[in-house]
């Protein structure tokens, strides 16, 4: 077991998964030599060659259509957009055909090799252009798989899980916690369940929901909580698409409650299919309504950051809204 | 890169450059001087010409088809057969072909049949896309040739990533993509080319310049002269050929297939041709371009072309050419309506394919929606015969043996 940080533990899956299969590529921009900007792809040129690891052009709509023809070739692209806020003129080769190819083709050919790693999210005073959280556009998608991890742990197991699922995903990395989270990370070879949330906390008075990030802020809100004598059970998605209903809606059964956090804005977001969802399966159990804990419905602020993310102090607002409804 | 120095100002616009085009057949079938006839078989140049003949039946057929209501949505490949059926017989049947929706030959010329053909049409069970896709959205895995999808333009840097693949698998092959004069003003053209030339990958760019982006001229399309140029934009091998000479095409693209597979280069080639049908059953061309400029092309047909010079040289006569003819029109009208009385896909292909496997809110979407059909069966075309298959998992076995 290794103490590692999030770039770390992602650069060690990349490591392993490059390893173990010689069909596994990575590229995007300034992934070679210089290892890409957050140095998530660190020596792997010069561990795989630059036939493997490699500097593509600055053009998103290209990486991923590079990245959708190689994957149905037979090869494992493992393709980064620098920045999630960069990925939308990759928007068209993500929808129109990296979440068709296998359903319009009646399974002759899939892309179900390629994972699209990108940073995203706030926290690091990166204004509207550097701090985004798309996942709602992507998880509108059927044929995409959406996956997020909250720590060195989870980033390195859901990334393996990822790379060697038969569908393509789309893997959203905090890179608030890129070097902020830092943890035991077993050397070897493990996957994470995609399609599982994680019970990270149990608890019988109200449930949390989140992914990503924002479980860092989640769980210092319920341990405010805690000292109030509010027993939160705190829920970790990290698979959004598809996500574990089953999961959250027997934690509501029990705690009847339930608060649902993103970075996100508040309008289309995806606490609102979760709380659709949740309304619908466990309405004779709801003892307050559901409550949504995002972003503003604004652009990405820069100076006022601190005031538009939905910090620990909000949802403890909430939490006690909630129990006090 | 070398930087040479001037001390007065030269601004450039490209007309220092002109490209010709590589032209060896006149309209009458007869070689151009100076120009030289491919090492071609008789058998493959009668290969070349079927698929060309076939997908000229099929498409009016087909059309005529569509007219009489028994057909949602068809496109043809008229005029631009020599092009399209060219450049497939230039290439080894391996290789793989990326096309936008016009290149119906090339999958003829792969050996497609016309009943596959028909299934995809109709949509019908025996379709290997499962009736998801409108008609002429073909894909064939065993012939190399990558399911059509509609969006423009977005299999060119597809087909830069597959030949990337091909050339780390070292067996030789290359990828053809086809993409119109119009698609290639999308950004994914610029992306595909840049890529392709910076990471030296084994792909043919084959650019159909057939006037025509359905109303829009390409005189509305770009301002220069034609796609070819942008290759020097890109340090890119290109060429220019005459889009209704068969013999031409094959050359042109028999040599940059040369050039990708064996050098690791790109090649961008430009068929200069003309669409002689409409953009698709829904278009009318008679609201945007003269009937004389139509008269004008359909005397550079490039069947006749064709046939006239495999007639000089013995391998084709007139007897065959009506014998041809009338066996591919009696087999298309029967293979329609086979096609045509078998049953669509099950209920289940609504969901399957979606991911590798079924997922549970998959599942459970697909339960209620067969609960609601049982209530209201007269509700929906297919009525409560949808649910009888629930018992058969019928998409296990569909697909391409």
């Amino acid at each position: 077991m290794a103490t590692m940080n999030m770039l770390q533990a992602i650069n060690n899956a990349l490591d392993i998964a490059m390893a173990e299969d010689e069909k596994v590529i990575c590229f995007g921009e300034d992934v070679g030599i210089f290892g890409g900007v957050f140095r998530a792809t660190s020596h792997l040129q010069e561990k795989y060659g630059k036939a493997r690891c490699f500097n593509t052009p600055l053009v998103e709509q290209g990486i991923i259509g590079f990245a959708n023809g190689l994957a149905a070739q037979g090869s494992v692209p493992v393709a980064e957009i620098q920045f999630a806020d960069y990925i939308f003129p990759a928007f068209d080769q993500i929808v129109n055909e990296t979440a068709k190819f296998r359903y319009r083709s009646g399974d002759l050919f899939n892309v179900g090799g390629l994972t699209i790693r990108t940073p995203y999210g706030g926290g690091i005073s990166g204004g509207l252009y550097h701090s985004q959280s798309p996942e709602a556009y992507f998880i509108h998608t059927p044929g995409l798989k959406v996956v997020v991890p909250r720590n060195p742990y989870q980033a390195k197991g859901l990334l393996l899980a990822a790379i060697r699922d038969p569908d393509p995903v789309l893997f959203l990395e905090p890179k608030r916690l890129y070097r902020a989270a830092v943890g035991e990370v077993p050397d070897e070879d493990y996957q994470l369940p995609i399609g599982e949330a994680e019970v990270i906390k149990e608890g019988t008075d109200i449930t949390l929901v989140g992914w990503g990030a924002q479980m860092e802020v989640i769980s210092k809100a319920a341990e405010l909580a805690e000292e109030q004598g509010i027993a939160c059970e705190v829920i970790d998605l990290r698979s959004l698409l598809p996500w574990d209903v089953d999961t959250v809606a027997e934690s509501v059964f029990k705690t009847g409650r339930m608060i649902v956090s993103h970075e996100a804005p508040l309008t289309g977001g995806f606490a609102g299919e979760i709380a659709a969802t949740i309304q619908e399966r466990c309405f004779l159990y709801l003892e307050s309504p559901i409550t949504r804990v995002t972003g503003l419905d604004t652009p990405f602020p820069l100076v006022l950051e601190k005031e538009y993310l939905p910090d620990h102090l909000k949802i403890f607002e909430a939490i006690r809204e909630s129990v006090n409804f | 890169m070398m930087t040479q120095y001037v001390h007065q100002p030269a601004f450039m616009t490209g007309d220092e450059f002109s490209i010709e085009t590589f032209s060896l057949l006149n309209p009458d079938g007869e070689l151009y001087p100076g120009g030289e006839e491919p090492a071609l078989t008789r058998d493959h140049a009668r290969r070349l010409y079927q698929a060309m003949l076939a997908t000229r039946i099929l498409d009016e057929r087909m059309m005529a088809a569509q007219r009489q209501g028994r057909l949602s949505f068809y496109m043809q490949c008229t005029g631009e057969e020599a092009a399209v059926v060219g450049a497939a017989a230039a290439l080894d049947d391996a290789d793989m072909i990326m096309a936008q929706y016009r290149e119906q030959g090339a999958l003829m010329y792969r050996g497609f049949s016309i009943d596959e053909f028909m299934n995809q049409l109709f949509g019908n069970e025996l379709d290997y896309g499962k009736g998801r896709q409108m008609p002429i959205h073909y894909g064939s895995r065993k012939l190399h040739y990558m399911t059509i999808s509609s969006p423009l333009a977005t299999q060119i840097p597809q087909a830069t990533g597959y030949a990337y693949g091909q050339k780390l698998a070292g067996e030789g092959h290359c990828t053809l993509t086809f993409f119109g004069e119009g698609a290639a003003s999308e950004g994914d053209f610029h992306a595909a080319l840049n890529m392709a030339a910076v990471h030296q990958v084994p792909v043919i760019f084959f650019c159909r310049n057939n006037g025509y982006a359905i109303s829009t001229p390409s005189t509305e399309q770009f301002a220069a002269d034609g796609i070819a140029p942008r290759a020097f934009g890109y340090h890119m091998h290109v060429i220019r050929v005459d889009g209704n000479d068969a013999l031409a095409v094959y050359e042109a693209t028999r040599q940059a297939r040369k050039i990708a597979v064996e050098q690791n280069q790109p090649v961008l080639i430009e068929a200069m041709s003309y669409r002689l049908a409409a953009h698709s059953s829904s278009d009318d061309p008679s609201g945007y371009r003269a009937k004389s400029e139509e008269e004008a092309w359909r005397a550079k047909d490039p069947l006749l072309r064709m046939q006239r010079w495999l007639a000089k040289k013995g391998w084709w006569s007139d007897e065959e050419e009506a014998a041809q003819q009338e066996s591919l029109r009696r087999e298309v009208l029967e293979t329609m309506k086979r096609a045509e009385k078998r049953p669509p896909p099950p209920l289940e292909s609504l969901i399957s394919d979606v991911y590798a496997d079924v997922t549970p809110a998959l599942q459970h979407q697909l339960d209620q929606l067969k609960r609601h059909i049982r209530r209201y069966p007269d509700a929906y075309p297919r009525g409560a015969k949808s649910l009888d298959l629930t018992l058969s998992s019928a998409t296990d076995t569909q697909g391409e043996a």
